[in-house]
């Protein structure tokens, strides 16, 4: 009877303690509603890396990965709801896909010490670490993208834009609004004439900005745009006959499902992106023998290789990289969440990193530090082609005008943290 | 005529050609609430659901695939054929019969004498249903909507329109869905009055729309009405899914057009077929004409609130909308 008890005991005192063993990585994913259809393929890319980690290497450093996913439908009160319900498994890193969650979670983050990472979104400013001292956004911000766009049409323009007209249609939110400071200081620096024109949420009717383009006949369209605004975008500027490819969009208005709805009158519209794209990489492979032949696919398999599958592969690709520095700078596998902002501080990207991996030149080489959260803030042009049903990638890694975005990283940080009594410095390791 | 005048001419024929796109989603409302005085949250993804449905029997889809692949393991994802537009519409619409069977039977005539917020609110229940089966049906990526309606600016139209002004302006630009799209409102609007009018079905519904009691007692179906009532809104769905879905493609936010409807009933009234029409067109050219010469000065984006701004003006004025029924109650 004693020996009952004492393993019905042993049995209660390891069921109520928690599982260290798992390196937990939630994903705060939308799988429904009107922006499923982008947070599908992202949430799956994130995942089965994941999976494959572990099926493959039996996870990072010897412990397995756990991926707790948390459906936000994209709403920001969903997103904070997620994050406090699941902060508590260990969470080491958040990765919310949205820039309202995100602005959410910055105060939140901070004050629990779990570090955010927002790939291309987000709170632009936060690439200074030093005020952000959880919060990351490399390997490229919003103002780079802005940057890039700009820069791939200098060397368009043989490096003069003087005189020409660039129209930003951008959705009417904090996330459209981010990159209109940048274009402006840009059309300082360059001499190109800047309109603005705002499209309101959700972007399913864009007749007025559409036709206010054909009055004005903008010499090129920038568009940061998110779900249906896209679709509709391409459709009209198709509409009207704007030339495909002088109309370029964020990264975030880049992906299968932006352009597909349009069919063969999308051809030739491009955007940005922050990683490469398609297949012809050695861990999709691995990824097809361990994860897809193996039914334990996130999803049903099909979304592998889109672009926003491969930017979810690539987030979470940075995040387990973080992991291993973390768990090399502390000798510990068994990481916590201030452990892997150390990871993520001293995540150090490089090509022969990434083909260690089996991700030659998937993304762009960079190093972050305690004063640079932001990565190089290096982006790539693609293009649709509408015949082939694929994107192509045009351009080299461009590089952004970091003379021009520094200082207005630095200004709003500042502001930010003037506004918050925080006193800029490292976080302590 | 100066230029600014003939782009003014411009956004009010486009926003003409917007207003009917926002009166197809009205349509909808009005059919039900003049029939039953529900107010039919499930519009919006009543389009949604039968434009999903569409695309999905066009392309040879395996409804609920994703879900039967997980249960037993298979990998199947579609039929291998092709259905052509008339044929998946027809049977889209046999779905949606079979749709309003269903609201009828399940949901609706359980509530037979409650109060209209109850109603409301086993429509919200709906609207989330439908979404979900949507979903788990047909998927949630975006489908490419193609019936071979047109799209694009039609050519003649700028051809014939373009000396009218200077070398800035580059004639008249007018959508050729937009196009399709009016012939189609006109048409459906003409048959539905015609069909209420002056058939036996439609006096009935009618009847049951005045007074449900003093309908029943002189032997008229209150089920079959409701199916008819539902099924027709089921219809006009599926023309406004196809509409605004050839535009965007079929995907969730489709269901957020009936956000557009709103304003449209609060001006059109809730009970008139040609009041949505109307209703329609005034939001439609309203809101273009304030975007095109207020918008520049204040930012822009105004279509959104300026349409419900117009909206709540009229309630000032006539709060049943144009075209709805006074009410009056004598105590």
């Amino acid at each position: 009877m004693k020996k009952r008890l004492a393993t019905m005991a042993v049995a209660a005192v390891m069921a109520a303690s928690p599982v260290l063993a798992d390196l937990v990585f939630p994903s705060l994913s939308y799988r429904t509603g009107p922006y499923a259809a982008g947070g599908i393929p992202f949430a799956d890319g994130y995942a089965d890396y994941f999976t494959l980690l572990n099926e493959r290497d039996g996870g990072i450093g010897g412990v397995m990965t756990r991926v707790i996913e948390c459906e936000t439908g994209y709403n920001t009160e969903k997103g904070v709801e997620c994050y406090e319900a699941t902060k508590g498994e260990g969470s080491l890193v958040y990765q919310p896909l949205s820039t309202g969650i995100t602005y959410q979670l910055i105060p939140k983050v901070e004050a629990d010490g779990i570090p955010l990472h927002t790939m291309g979104y987000g709170r632009t400013s936060a690439a200074n670490g030093k005020v952000f001292n959880n919060v990351f956004n490399y390997p490229a911000n919003y103002w780079d993208g802005a940057s890039i766009a700009i820069k791939h049409l200098l060397d368009e323009n043989g490096g003069d834009l003087s005189g020409k007209k660039i129209s930003l249609v951008y959705h009417n939110s904090a996330y459209g609004k981010e990159p209109i400071r940048t274009l402006e200081e840009l059309s300082s620096k360059h001499g190109y004439e800047l309109t603005t024109i705002a499209v309101d949420h959700p972007g399913q009717e864009q007749k007025s900005q559409w036709l206010q383009i054909r009055r004005e006949r903008p010499d090129y369209v920038i568009m940061w745009g998110w779900g249906v605004m896209n679709q509709v975008a391409i459709q009209e500027a198709a509409n009207i006959r704007f030339p495909m490819e002088n109309f370029i969009g964020v990264w975030w208005s880049g992906s299968e499902n932006d352009v597909i709805p349009a069919g063969e009158a999308a051809n030739g519209y491009k955007s940005l992106n922050m990683h490469n794209i398609g297949t012809d990489y050695p861990i999709y492979a691995d990824l097809q023998q361990y994860v897809i032949d193996a039914g334990k696919a996130a999803g049903a398999g099909d979304q592998v290789g889109t672009v926003l599958y491969n930017r979810g592969f690539y987030a979470a690709m940075l995040a387990a990289e973080a992991a291993k520095e973390a768990q090399r700078i502390h000798g510990e596998a068994e990481i916590t969440p201030a452990m892997m902002r150390d990871g993520m501080a001293a995540l150090e990207m490089t090509e022969e990193r990434m083909a260690g991996l089996g991700m030659p030149n998937f993304g762009p080489a960079f190093s972050v530090s305690c004063e640079n959260h932001g990565g190089s803030g290096q982006g790539k042009i693609q293009q649709w082609d509408a015949s082939a049903q694929q994107w192509n990638i045009i351009t080299d890694w461009i590089d952004s005008d970091k003379e021009v975005i520094q200082p207005l990283i630095m200004e709003d940080s500042e502001a930010f943290a003037a506004e918050n009594n925080i006193t800029p410095a490292c976080a302590d390791s | 005529m100066t230029d600014q005048f003939l782009f003014g001419v411009e956004v009010v024929l486009n926003g003409l050609m917007a207003g009917v796109l926002y009166a197809l989603v009205a349509l909808g409302f009005v059919l039900i609430f003049k029939a039953s005085g529900i107010f039919n949250y499930a519009q919006g993804v009543m389009a949604l659901f039968a434009a999903l449905t569409l695309v999905g029997i066009m392309e040879g889809q395996v409804p609920f695939a994703h879900l039967i692949n997980a249960i037993f393991g298979t990998e199947i994802h579609h039929f291998g054929w092709h259905v052509p537009a008339l044929a998946a519409i027809l049977l889209t619409m046999v779905l949606m019969v079979f749709f309003a069977w269903a609201v009828n039977h399940f949901v609706m005539r359980h509530l037979v004498n409650q109060e209209p917020i109850i109603l409301f609110m086993a429509t919200i229940g709906l609207a989330y249903f439908l979404e979900g089966v949507g979903d788990l049906m047909w998927g949630s990526e975006i489908k490419k909507l193609d019936v071979g309606l047109p799209q694009g600016a039609s050519f003649w139209i700028e051809e014939n329109t373009a000396f009218l002004g200077s070398e800035n302006f580059f004639g008249f630009f007018i959508d050729q869905l937009d196009i399709v799209a009016t012939l189609v409102a006109a048409v459906l609007v003409v048959a539905l009055v015609a069909f209420a009018q002056y058939t036996k079905q439609g006096r009935a519904m009618r009847a049951v729309a005045d007074d449900h009691q003093a309908a029943l007692s002189v032997g008229i179906s209150l089920n079959f009405i409701w199916v008819l009532v539902w099924s027709l809104a089921g219809f006009v769905a599926l023309v406004a899914g196809i509409m605004w879905g050839a535009k965007s493609g079929v995907q969730f936010s489709l269901s957020l057009i009936a956000l557009k409807a709103l304003p449209v009933l609060m001006l059109g009234g809730f009970t008139s077929i040609p009041g949505a029409i109307v209703g329609g067109l005034i939001i439609g050219v309203g809101e273009k004409l304030f975007e095109f010469t207020i918008g520049p000065m204040i930012g822009g984006a105004t279509e959104n609130w300026f349409a419900y701004v117009l909206a709540l003006l009229f309630l000032v004025f006539r709060p049943q909308g144009l075209f709805g029924e006074k009410i009056i109650e004598r105590v």
